[in-house]
């Protein structure tokens, strides 16, 4: 499932504005289908990590009590414009994804 | 004689040596996950998410300001910031007490990451929105009340 996973990366002073949107279920594997009744597995994003030029700024830990589609905004001191940001995702099925943008 | 003691001190200190090795080797995995284990994510009360965390009794700190809505017309969807104005902050946890689970994400920080996360959480229902935030070892935490209305159903 490699859907798109946005990344947007701006700088006001010296602080840069990273926001994210992933694409995900988020189900927390409490929830019914309606018209099986029966329960949908649980499948969330479980790890959330960031880098700015290959520096850690960012490594979350995630539960199914996130939004489907999550949204992550966090701010880094410090990175100039044109630096790399990259975002990795991981859920509870292993299944992983990866973005980069360029902060502007 | 001498000889047997030699023996006897040898394997004391070379079991002391594996016990060194075994603790080391037992706290490196620890450190390196550095934030929430799995397991606090698991915790159905706040006290043992708490507890998972490592903070027992987090001081009230007046330096944390968390922007959620009064009301929140849709649960599944509520916006939450958390800004920790406390010097060195390495960790934002976010909770919904009355959750189910309430620990719902933990953040760490690093590498001149500001104390700030925003992000968008699940509520069941009227809860307080916890934040956790660790500082040089020290927690801190505060809290705001957010109503949770069930759109449509007159909740």
């Amino acid at each position: 499932m490699a859907e798109p996973m946005r990344i947007r990366a701006t700088m006001s002073g010296d602080v840069a504005d990273v926001k994210v949107l992933m694409n995900h279920p988020m189900e927390t594997g409490l929830r019914k289908d309606s018209k099986t009744g029966k329960l949908i597995p649980a499948h969330y994003i479980t790890d959330v990590t960031a880098t700015v030029n290959g520096t850690k700024v960012l490594d979350a830990g995630l539960s199914g009590g996130i939004s489907k589609n999550p949204y992550l905004g966090f701010k880094v001191k410090g990175p100039k414009a044109g630096d790399k940001v990259v975002v990795t995702w991981a859920d509870n099925t292993g299944d992983k994804n990866s973005a980069e943008a360029t902060i502007s | 004689m001498n000889a047997l003691r030699r023996n006897v001190l040898k394997s004391a200190a070379g079991a002391g040596t594996v016990a060194v090795a075994v603790a080391a080797g037992l706290m490196k995995p620890t450190l390196a996950l550095a934030g929430a284990p799995r397991s606090a994510f698991e915790a159905k009360n706040v006290g043992d998410a708490l507890k998972g965390m490592g903070a027992t009794a987090p001081a009230d700190s007046k330096d944390i300001a968390i922007k959620a809505p009064d009301i929140a017309e849709n649960g599944a969807v509520v916006p939450v910031e958390v800004t920790s104005n406390i010097a060195g902050t390495t960790t934002i946890a976010i909770m919904a007490e009355k959750n189910a689970s309430p620990l719902i994400a933990d953040f760490d920080l690093s590498g001149g990451a500001l104390g700030f996360v925003s992000t968008r959480i699940k509520m069941g229902q009227t809860s307080l929105i916890r934040a956790v935030v660790t500082a040089g070892g020290k927690s801190y935490t505060a809290a705001k009340e957010v109503k949770v209305t069930i759109g449509g159903c007159g909740g």
